[in-house]
């Protein structure tokens, strides 16, 4: 408690409710009776702005605990501006080891303060009975209007799990009453096309963002609606079976703002599963129409199933490959994406990428950060890629297995020479050999 | 007769009598013990002592293997001292309990034992100098269980044990070289110290039995690695004969035949001191020396030694270290509870031949090649099943035979990114890791015989193989052999997710790069030591924000 405050206390009496008139008489009394006292007895006359600014520091237990202090805390504690933004924990204790938001806390809320609410979030863990006391929840949002709404699992996606229209029904309930959704994250749910096109009916004017990856009960047309819709989307996540020549082009529309950035997953079922292609003059117009836009593609695949990727230019900007991937298919990556930004390889194989990864160093020239996990580069190869890329580079995380000593440069030296041509102290990440 | 007491005690304390107690603990050796040359120093008496409680071993969590090591470790020990007319006398029960027993009854005046820098350890310990002092016996102890004097390299690092192996190799290499190790304790200290050994010292004090441990031991298999000080130092010889052999001191790349226990690995005689790590150490450095006629040889030459010093130095000042709530060091990540899913890993039961013939190999014999440990270790996290790595630890515990409790939680921490700033992006396919690790396949029939008739294209992935082939290998997946018990791809995107989400919440970074979410911590943008570099403009780059 700043000092300096207190002289004003009493004249601030604005904002203070009537419980304070008390609290000053009573601050009189104790100033009489205890001079150290006076300063602690002035706490309660805090105006209430200022108590607002100082438990918005607090996190949520010890404001619980400030609360119990007097009425005038007590008060202050359920003012609307510390609860516009709430995360809902729900754990079960069999299937996690998180504590969860206490069920008394969640019927309060729901009761004084849920058209306070702004920014939600759910936090579930992989237990059925989590996910469906979030739908509880949401079914009661009636009140609500809010901007930001995620739907996160900590662990296994238990909302799967769920009955689909128990989960849409509560899903549309905010859809219908929030009307200015502007951030929505609700991956791996059993959303559908129908309740996209709720969401879309009434939130068209304020979605910015929708993260919806892994929601199988989607399709092509349920997704391209929001994008024929929402033209202020700037963030989207989804599946690559969602992706459609028709979708880019709804999202480079001249009533389109520029998009920010295009997440895709790319997730194989089934091995030898068959995916369709995107044209070229797709992804084009994407570009025409955002130039900065970043495009973030996750490869779950198998090594045979990259057949119709990277034929043509595409603009991706961060590439993950989550499984092996092929050499050949580093071969092309080289040749096709030029917008390449990070590229992080989880495993190859047992032949090294040295021609590769000189091609994307000349060619990739937007590289900034790079990942190799289960790989072969020669050292003589790698110091020549790290000597292309130059200071260029600020994330390179190499596992120590990857780089191959040649008659060049042994594994001790390498180092030096790599830290040399980044211009900082290099090492390769390590494992524990024990 | 009281008067006759007096006396003599006062006859006793002129001449001062050594009654020396050794009490062996880990170091399970007789070279390079630096502690029981004290206990031998100037002795008159001294007796060596293990206690044990065997009641505790039902209810620890240590399994077979581990204790036919230990036990088979004691007989090796009590073989060696009588060879010097001593014994080793193993006593039930617990310290606390035994000790003031055996301070009156032996009249002791001298306690020694090494070093232990392990938290449980040192509280252990504590107790046990205390209740010393009270009983007017000295304590000695002495450090040999790890190369170095871990508090000097924390003190080293700003008083705060290096984070990052890299920073913990950049201090080691500015200390002074391990202290050299001692030779064996000879006969002719051992004359001058008598072991009064009593005709009851078999029933009193023998090596208990695995069955008198409550283990059953019918269809015991042989053990792979025999346990004790003498198999140790016969496995040093040859490790290093093999090392000249190949001439090649680099770190070998791994092939299939490593995943197999080696008849020169050593890691489990490190773990219960039978083989020091100094005398390694030297031995490898003189043969780095002698080989190479150079100088120094690199770190990296004594690679499993420093990961080892690594991690006790990590925990020695955190007793919280093997758990994640309450271990400052360890990310708080939403694991998983999932018994059924843990039971099917630990007893090899996944569905995923690699996984589950690791899990039998490390059962049956109680050591796998690092690799192998990687993998499980990232299945059972990060990898696929999110499930703690606080379990994962548990079951090594049990049945791996080097699994130090520092090493042992610190390399859990490590592998399943909870700790030491790693990245996460790299995962260990169960099917695909395992397929360029041994293409033969052979170590999956070897540990997994249902399977062995299947060939090498589905070996790896038998749930893929057409229904016929199944039928002609006589395996059914499904029947004969569980099917998997996940989708790899699918658990391991939603894991990638749920890592970034954790890690995006520690470093607040909002961007996004998959590499730039783990936070960079500062220790590592430390300019480098030697000046043989011209590299540094500073610090490191910060990642961009």
């Amino acid at each position: 408690m700043k000092r300096g405050l207190q002289g004003n206390e009493q004249e601030d009496g604005g904002g203070t409710s009537g419980g304070c008139q008390k609290t000053l008489k009573r601050s009189r009394k104790q100033r009489r009776e205890n001079d150290l006292e006076e300063e602690g007895a002035r706490w309660e006359c805090l105006p209430q702005e200022i108590l607002l600014h100082i438990f918005q520091y607090l996190p949520l237990l010890d404001r619980a605990y400030a609360s119990q202090v007097c009425r005038g805390w007590n008060q202050a504690f359920h003012m609307p501006e510390l609860w516009r933004c709430f995360e809902f924990e729900l754990n079960q204790p069999a299937s996690s080891y998180l504590k969860a938001t206490h069920p008394d806390l969640i019927k309060q809320i729901i009761k004084r303060h849920s058209n306070h609410l702004q920014y939600v979030s759910f936090k579930v863990d992989s237990s059925r009975e989590s996910a469906e006391a979030a739908c509880d929840i949401l079914s009661q949002l009636v009140n609500c209007s809010l901007k930001t709404l995620g739907l996160i699992s900590t662990a296994r996606p238990s909302f799967m799990e769920l009955p689909k229209s128990h989960f849409i029904s509560a899903l549309t309930v905010v859809f219908v009453n929030s009307k200015s959704l502007s951030s929505l994250k609700i991956d791996d749910t059993p959303v559908d096309d129908p309740s996209l096109k709720v969401l879309v009916a009434n939130n068209s004017d304020t979605l910015k963002l929708l993260k919806m990856s892994s929601c199988p009960h989607v399709s092509p047309a349920g997704i391209l609606c929001v994008a024929d819709q929402c033209h202020g989307l700037r963030e989207l996540a989804l599946n690559y079976h969602l992706l459609s020549d028709e979708l880019l082009i709804a999202l480079s529309s001249e009533k389109h703002v520029h998009l920010d950035h295009l997440r895709i997953d790319v997730v194989s079922e089934n091995p030898g599963q068959q995916f369709h292609t995107i044209k070229k003059s797709s992804w084009d117009a994407m570009v025409r129409h955002s130039p900065k836009f970043n495009l973030v593609m996750y490869f779950f695949l198998y090594e045979d199933e990259f057949g119709p990727f990277f034929r043509d230019e595409i603009p991706v900007t961060h590439l993950y490959f989550g499984r092996s991937v092929s050499k050949d298919v580093l071969g092309r990556v080289g040749l096709t994406c030029p917008r390449l930004v990070e590229l992080v390889v989880c495993a190859n194989g047992l032949r090294p990428l040295d021609e590769e990864l000189i091609r994307i160093a000349q060619r990739c020239t937007q590289l900034s950060a790079i990942g190799l996990g289960e790989c072969e580069v020669s050292c003589s190869a790698f110091v020549e890629f790290v000597k292309m890329c130059g200071d260029r580079l600020t994330q390179l995380s190499i596992m120590e297995e990857v780089l191959v000593p040649d008659h060049r440069y042994g594994l001790d030296d390498i180092h030096w020479e790599v830290s040399k041509h980044l211009g900082r102290v290099w090492f390769p990440d390590m494992m524990p050999t024990w | 007769q009281k008067a006759l007491f007096c006396i003599s005690h006062a006859a006793e304390s002129a001449i001062m009598v050594v009654n020396s107690v050794h009490w062996f603990r880990k170091c399970l050796r007789l070279h390079d013990n630096p502690a029981l040359q004290e206990a031998l120093n100037g002795a008159d008496t001294v007796r060596c002592v293990y206690i044990l409680d065997p009641w505790f071993a039902g209810a620890a969590n240590v399994g077979i293997n581990r204790w036919r090591f230990l036990l088979e470790a004691l007989e090796d020990l009590d073989n060696s001292l009588k060879k010097l007319n001593s014994r080793l006398f193993v006593v039930r029960g617990q310290p606390t309990e035994v000790f003031p027993r055996l301070f009156k009854e032996w009249n002791v005046t001298r306690l020694t034992f090494e070093y232990d820098p392990e938290p449980y350890g040192k509280e252990r310990d504590g107790a046990i100098i205390k209740m010393a002092q009270e009983f007017g016996v000295e304590a000695v102890i002495r450090n040999s269980h790890t190369l170095y004097n871990l508090d000097r390299i924390i003190e080293m690092n700003n008083n705060s044990p290096p984070l990052t192996f890299k920073r913990f190799q950049t201090i080691v290499s500015r200390l002074e070289l391990p202290r050299r190790p001692l030779p064996p304790i000879t006969r002719q200290q051992m004359d001058k110290c008598h072991t009064q050994i009593g005709e009851n010292h078999d029933l009193l004090y023998s090596i208990p039995s695995l069955e008198e441990l409550g283990f059953r031991t019918e269809d015991l298999s042989p053990a792979v690695w025999r346990g004790g000080e003498s198999e140790a130092l016969d496995r040093l010889n040859k490790h290093l004969d093999k090392k000249v052999w190949v001439a090649n001191l680099e770190h070998p790349r791994v092939n299939t035949c490593s995943l197999y226990a080696s008849p020169t690995g050593l890691s489990p005689y490190l773990r219960f001191g039978c083989l020091s790590c100094r005398v390694l150490y030297y031995n490898l450095r003189e043969l780095y020396m002698k080989l190479r006629k150079r100088c120094s040889p690199p770190l990296s030459l004594f690679g499993q030694l420093l990961w080892r010093e690594f991690f006790y130095t990590a925990a020695t000042n955190n007793p919280n270290f093997d758990r994640m709530e309450g271990n400052p060091i360890c990310v708080q990540i939403p694991w998983d509870q999932n018994p059924e899913a843990l039971a099917k890993w630990a007893e090899g039961r996944t569905g995923f031949p690699w996984i589950d013939a690791i899990m039998t190999q490390l059962r049956q014999e109680g050591w796998i090649h690092h690799l192998a440990r990687h993998a499980v270790a990232c299945f059972l996290t990060r990898g696929d099943l999110w499930i703690s790595w606080e379990s994962g630890m548990k079951v090594f515990e049990e049945l791996l035979l080097d699994a130090d409790w520092s090493v042992n939680a610190g390399s859990w921490m490590w592998l399943s990114c909870s700790a030491f700033f790693q990245q996460f992006f790299h995962c260990y396919c169960p099917v695909g890791f395992g397929r360029r690790t041994d293409p033969s396949g052979d170590y999956i029939r070897r540990y997994i015989p249902i399977l062995k008739d299947y060939p090498n294209r589905y070996i790896y992935e038998p749930w893929n193989a057409p229904e016929s082939l199944q039928k002609a290998a006589n395996c059914v997946v499904g029947v004969d052999y569980p099917k998997p018990m996940i989708n790899h791809a699918e658990g391991s995107r939603l894991n990638i997710e749920r890592m970034k989400q954790v890690y995006q919440q520690l470093s607040h970074y909002r961007g996004l790069s998959l590499l730039a979410s783990v936070p960079t911590i500062q220790e590592e943008a430390e300019p480098p030591m030697t000046d043989e570099s011209q590299t540094s403009s500073g610090p490191g780059r910060r990642r961009p924000d």
